[in-house]
C-alpha cells in the first residue's frame, strides 16, 4: 500500500513536470529555446513506473518524452532549463547533447541517440549484464508505440525474452507517431499484442491512471527480480500536444478529438483520486501550484544567467583517455 | 525562368516525374498526409493518392528494402529517409543490397531506385541528428551519390536520378531548402556525374558541393574585394566523381582548396586532393588545403556547433594560405 506521503509525492512530480513542460512551450514561443518535445499527457505512466522501481539502483533507458520520469529520478527543473539553453552547467553534457535526450549518472540513465528504438537492445544488454553479475536489479526502458515498428525493437525484445532478462519494456502508446495514427503503424490493436509473438508477458494498462501504472510495474518488476523474465507493458494514453515545437497538429487531427482527451488528463485524474481520498485538499493544491511555479521560475532565471560553454580544448576531446572523469 | 526555393525545385522535379511516369511512386515516413519532413511532398498525397504517396511505419530498413523489392519489378520508387542519420539503420540495404545487386546478378536486373534524404548540421540538432556523412556512401561502387547545391541543379539532378537505372542516394541539405535560384521550367535534366564551374576566377580553385557551395561563394565575394579571384567547382555528384573541370581549373590557377561540411578524415577532400596529386601533380604550386568539420560529434550549443562547422572565414584563411 502506498502511503499518503508517497501518493502526494507522485502527484507533485507530475504537477512539477507539467508546469515545467508548459513553460518550455512558452520559452520556445518567445524564441528563448530552439526546440521542445513534450511529455504532456504521459506523466502518469512515467512517474507511476519510476515509483514502482528502486531509484539509484535499477537502470532506466528513457525516450525523449520522459521529462516526468526524469524528474522522478532526481533530474531537476534547473537541470532541464540549463540543457534546453545549452549552458555549460548542463549536467548531462555541458551543452553538447540535445535537450530531452536524457542522461543522469546518479540514476543509471545512460545517454542515447536520436535514432528511435536503439535503447531497446541496450536495455537487453544491461539486463544480460545484471544476470551475469548476479544482481537483482531491473531495467526499465521506454518507447513510443510508433517506434516499435523498428527491427531494432523486435530484436532487443526477442533477446530479453529468450534469455529471461530482467527488463520492463514500457511502451507509451499516445496513439500517434507524428501524424500517423496507431492503426496505420501496425496491424495488431496495439504494442501489447506483439508480446505474444515474441514470447513474453504483454499487458495493457490505463496510462492516464498513475496508481494503476504503479501497481502493474511493481508486479512485473518483482517477477523480473525473481528471475522470471521480461514484460511488455503498453500504457494507453494520448499525446495532448503537437509532436514537437516544429509540428502543427491541426493538419491531421481535430480540435474536438484533442479536447475530448483532455478530459482524461492524467493530472486531473490523479487529483480527483487524491481529493476523494482526502490526501489532497484545495489548500494543499494551491500550495503545490505556487511551489511549482516558484521552482520553474527559479530554474529558468538561473539558466538564463548561467554562462554558455566556451570553445576550448575540451570541446574536441572525444576519447575516454583525453577526458577527466573526476 | 522562375526563381524557386530549393524545396520548390525538388518538389517540382518529383511532381513532374510522377505525372510523366506512372511507375514512379514515393514511400517514407510522413511523406503523405504530413507532406514530408521538410514539406517537399506537400500536396502530393491529395493529388496522386495514398497508393503512390505511401506513408510507412518508422522502419528505415524496411523502407529501403521494400523500395529495392519494388524497383526489381520495374517500378521506380523514390524512398524518403527523414535524415541521413537514420540511413544508418538501413545501411545494409543501401550499401550491401542496392549498391551490389545489379553487378552480382550479372546485370540481369536493374535497380531504378532513388533514396532522397537530408544531410548536414547547423540547426542545433546535436551529434546523432546533424551529421554530414556523405563521403561514407560515396565509398561504395554501384551507388550513385548526388548532392546538389543550387535549386536548378536539384531539379535537374533529381529528374536524372529518377530516370537512372542505377540506385541513387540523393542528398539534400537541411539548411538549403529556403535558398532561392533561377530554375528552368519543364523537362530540365542535369546529367549525373558532371561537375560544374559556379564562379570563374584565375587565382585559386575552390572545390566544394552542397551547402559548402554557398559558404564558398560568400568567401569568394569577400576575397574578390581584396583582389583575390577564386574559381569555384561544384562537384554536384560524389560518385561518379567528375574531376575534369577540377583539373582544367587547377591548370589555370595552380592552387586548390577543398571545402566540405563533413569530417576531414577519409572525406571528400581526401579523395579529391589525392586525385589531384596523382594526376596533375606538376600543376600544383602550393600544398592543397582542406576546410572541413572539426573532428567531434556535432555539439548542440550554438557556439560550439558553429565552432565545429566550416565557416566563411575558414575558407578565406585557407585560400590565403595557398596564395
Ligand atoms: C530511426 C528514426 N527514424 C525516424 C525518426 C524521426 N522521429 C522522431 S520521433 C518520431 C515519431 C515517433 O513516434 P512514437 O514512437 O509513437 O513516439 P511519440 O513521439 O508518439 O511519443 C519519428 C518518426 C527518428 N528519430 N529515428
Ligand atoms: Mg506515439
Amino acid at each position: 500500500m502506498l502511503s499518503k506521503e508517497t501518493k502526494l509525492d507522485m502527484y507533485w512530480t507530475m504537477l512539477l513536470s507539467r508546469r515545467l513542460d508548459e513553460r518550455a512551450w512558452v520559452l520556445h514561443r518567445q524564441g528563448r529555446i530552439a526546440f521542445h518535445i513534450s511529455g504532456i499527457g504521459q506523466e502518469a505512466a512515467q512517474v507511476g513506473a519510476v515509483f514502482a522501481l528502486r531509484r539509484g539502483y535499477d537502470w532506466f533507458l528513457p525516450y525523449y518524452r520522459d521529462i516526468a520520469l526524469m524528474l522522478a529520478l532526481g533530474y531537476t527543473p534547473r537541470d532541464f532549463a540549463l540543457s534546453m539553453m545549452g549552458k555549460s552547467e548542463d549536467i548531462t553534457s555541458a551543452g553538447r547533447q540535445m535537450p530531452s535526450h536524457w542522461s543522469l549518472r546518479s540514476a543509471n540513465v545512460p545517454s542515447q541517440s536520436a535514432t528511435v528504438a536503439t535503447q531497446t537492445s541496450h536495455a537487453a544488454g544491461i539486463g544480460l549484464a545484471i544476470k551475469l553479475r548476479g544482481e537483482d536489479k531491473v531495467v526499465l526502458t521506454c518507447i513510443g508505440e510508433g517506434s516499435t515498428s523498428q527491427g531494432e525493437w523486435y530484436e532487443g525484445v526477442n533477446w530479453a525474452a529468450i534469455h529471461r532478462l530482467p527488463v520492463i519494456f514500457l511502451v507509451q502508446n499516445n496513439q500517434y507517431a507524428i501524424s500517423e495514427r496507431v492503426e496505420r503503424q501496425m496491424a495488431v490493436p496495439g504494442p501489447a499484442a506483439k508480446a505474444c509473438g515474441l514470447g513474453l508477458d504483454g499487458r495493457e494498462v490505463d496510462g492516464t491512471d498513475i496508481f494503476q501504472v504503479y501497481e502493474v510495474i511493481a508486479e512485473v518488476a518483482e517477477k523480473a527480480r525473481r528471475g522470471e523474465g521480461p514484460s511488455l507493458i503498453e500504457a494507453k494514453l494520448y499525446r495532448i500536444t503537437p509532436h514537437s515545437s516544429d509540428d502543427d497538429d491541426r493538419t491531421y487531427r481535430s480540435r474536438e478529438e484533442v479536447e475530448a482527451h483532455k478530459k482524461r488528463d492524467p493530472l486531473l485524474i490523479a487529483q480527483a483520486i487524491l481529493e476523494k481520498e482526502g490526501v489532497l485538499t484545495p489548500k494543499k493544491l494551491e500550495e503545490l501550484e505556487a511551489k511549482a511555479k516558484r521552482i520553474v521560475d527559479e530554474a529558468v532565471a538561473y539558466a538564463e544567467q548561467a554562462p554558455y560553454p566556451v570553445v576550448d580544448d575540451n570541446v574536441t576531446r572525444v576519447f575516454a583517455g583525453e577526458v577527466s572523469h573526476a | 525562368m522562375a526563381r524557386l526555393t530549393m524545396r520548390e525545385a525538388i518538389s517540382q522535379a518529383l511532381w513532374e516525374e510522377m505525372e510523366r511516369d506512372p511507375d514512379v511512386f514515393i514511400l517514407g515516413e510522413e511523406v503523405g498526409v504530413w507532406g514530408g519532413t521538410y514539406a517537399v511532398t506537400k500536396g502530393f498525397y491529395d493529388h496522386f493518392g495514398a497508393e503512390r504517396v505511401r506513408d510507412t511505419p518508422i522502419s528505415e530498413a524496411a523502407i529501403v528494402g521494400a523500395a529495392i523489392g519494388a524497383a526489381l519489378t520495374g517500378l521506380r520508387p523514390v524512398a524518403e529517409l527523414m535524415t541521413i542519420n537514420f540511413a544508418f539503420v538501413a545501411m545494409d540495404h543501401i550499401v550491401n543490397e542496392a549498391a551490389k545487386l545489379h553487378y552480382m546478378f550479372g546485370g540481369q536486373m536493374v535497380l531504378p531506385l532513388v533514396i532522397r534524404t537530408t544531410s548536414g548540421g547547423g540547426r542545433q540538432l546535436a551529434a546523432t541528428h546533424s551529421q554530414t556523412p556523405d563521403a561514407i556512401f560515396a565509398h561504395f561502387p554501384g551507388l550513385k551519390v548526388v548532392a546538389p547545391g543550387t535549386p536548378a541543379d536539384a531539379k535537374g539532378l533529381l529528374k536524372a536520378s529518377i530516370r537512372s537505372n542505377d540506385p541513387v542516394l540523393f542528398i539534400e541539405h537541411a539548411t538549403l531548402y529556403q535558398t532561392r535560384g533561377e530554375v528552368p521550367e519543364g523537362d530540365y535534366i542535369v546529367p549525373i556525374g558532371k561537375s560544374a564551374i559556379q564562379r570563374a576566377g584565375r587565382d585559386v580553385t575552390i572545390i566544394t558541393y552542397s551547402k559548402m557551395l554557398e559558404i564558398s561563394m560568400k568567401a569568394a565575394d569577400q576575397l574578390a574585394r581584396e583582389g583575390i579571384e577564386t574559381e569555384i567547382v561544384d562537384l554536384r555528384t560524389l560518385r561518379p566523381l567528375d574531376m575534369e573541370p577540377v583539373f582544367d581549373s587547377i591548370k589555370k590557377t595552380n592552387r586548390a582548396v577543398i571545402v566540405e561540411e563533413g569530417w576531414k578524415s577519409y572525406g571528400v577532400g581526401a579523395e579529391v586532393s589525392a586525385r589531384i596529386y596523382e594526376q596533375i601533380f606538376d600543376y600544383i604550386d602550393a600544398p592543397i588545403r582542406r576546410v572541413a568539420q572539426k573532428e567531434v560529434p556535432l555539439p548542440y550549443n550554438r557556439t560550439l556547433e558553429q565552432m565545429a562547422l566550416p565557416q566563411v572565414e575558414d575558407v578565406i584563411a585557407a585560400v590565403k594560405e595557398v596564395m
